[in-house]
């Protein structure tokens, strides 16, 4: 039986499609905001390969074709960021001190923490590119000299998290205005984040697209400037 | 044959995005630098929107499912999250709210302070 998974070409992405297809029917049957399906879709992959004893690798062999795509489909973020070009030009300021301000947050947030759990200096600077982009969280990481994969693994969590809290964290904090919402998405939960940004509405998933390439950039330097301080 | 020819420009600007990813040593990805330049060739009007409508609309579309590998990927790195799960929890809760929370406060002070005077119509109830 092992050896059938290892060799099966198609198990990783029937069963990814599978769980995600789950997702959204108990969604749908529960109305429910924490059940969202990427979340439930994960957990239930991971359920999976653990019942039956499946390594990662194995499923990943099959898998790395949905993944495949993410480039492809990032590179696509880019006709929201077309259409709602009007919008982004006249309210320049507003995106451009709003993902400012969420690079100076997160990154003293982190700070902040890292003293009072005393973390090393490698600890903390594999934290500091947290709310970006995996690719770009990466190579900040590789460059300060970080702990990569805790960092994927962190961006990941976060990306996750910010999916799910979106709605409440908007609401919570009267956040109404479609711009602002966008750039608070994007700029806290990268990509992952934008999906929720997205389903919100046109600007939002704009917003939040252009916030994820603004957001990773500046934390580039931002990032580098913070590890000279800890 | 049209969804082909669509995917192939969708394609052709994840892979000059690589190629700029390998030739430039700054940490942007791919898939950054594709969408800088899909953007800048939709605004020049080298690309027409209708020509890769139908692939943008499919792949933005499925976009949660593409994280699901990589977020199972979470089970290998667990032996290494595992020794430090507090600190780690504590900090990318606490920071991913503080950021949402922070960011857009921030936005939405601007945008109500603007000076365009369409912008009227945000002044608070």
């Amino acid at each position: 039986m092992y050896e059938f998974w290892h060799e099966s070409l198609f198990f990783g992405t029937l069963l990814t499609l599978a769980a995600y297809g789950a997702g959204v029917w108990i969604k749908e049957k529960t109305g429910s905001a924490v059940l969202n399906p990427l979340l439930v879709a994960i957990v239930l992959v991971i359920a999976f390969l653990i019942c039956f004893g499946i390594d990662y690798d194995t499923y990943y062999d099959g898998a790395k074709y949905v993944s495949y795509l993410l480039t492809p489909a990032t590179v696509c973020l880019a006709v929201p960021l077309y259409e709602q070009f009007e919008t982004m030009k006249n309210n320049a300021r507003a995106v451009v001190i709003g993902v400012t301000a969420s690079v100076v947050t997160s990154l003293t947030v982190v700070l902040i923490f890292a003293i009072i759990f005393g973390l090393d200096h490698a600890g903390y600077v594999t934290l500091l590119p947290k709310s970006i982009t995996t690719a770009i969280g990466m190579g900040v990481t590789e460059e300060l000299e970080g702990y990569v994969p805790i960092t994927v693994a962190v961006i990941i969590l976060t990306g996750i998290l910010g999916n799910i809290i979106a709605e409440p964290v908007c609401r919570i904090f009267g956040i109404k205005e479609p711009i602002a919402k966008g750039i608070a998405i994007g700029s806290a939960a990268h990509a992952i984040g934008t999906v929720k940004a997205m389903e919100m509405g046109k600007a939002e998933g704009a917003m939040s697209s252009l916030a994820i390439v603004a957001a990773g950039i500046i934390t580039v330097f931002g990032a580098s400037l913070y590890a000279m301080i800890f | 044959m049209k969804s082909m020819k669509q995917f192939a420009i969708i394609l052709m600007f994840s892979f000059i995005g690589e190629a700029l990813h390998a030739l430039i040593p700054l940490p942007v990805p791919a898939s950054i630098y594709g969408i800088i330049l899909l953007f800048l060739a939709l605004e020049r009007k080298w690309i027409e929107l209708r020509d890769i409508h139908g692939i943008v609309v499919f792949l933005i579309q499925i976009m949660p499912i593409l994280f699901v590998p990589a977020a199972v990927g979470l089970i290998k790195s667990w032996p290494i999250l595992k020794p430090a799960i507090v600190p780690y929890l504590v900090i990318t809760v606490l920071s991913t709210i503080a950021v949402m929370a922070v960011t857009g406060r921030v936005t939405q002070m601007i945008l109500r302070l603007g000076g365009d005077g369409q912008e009227k119509q945000y002044i608070r109830k």
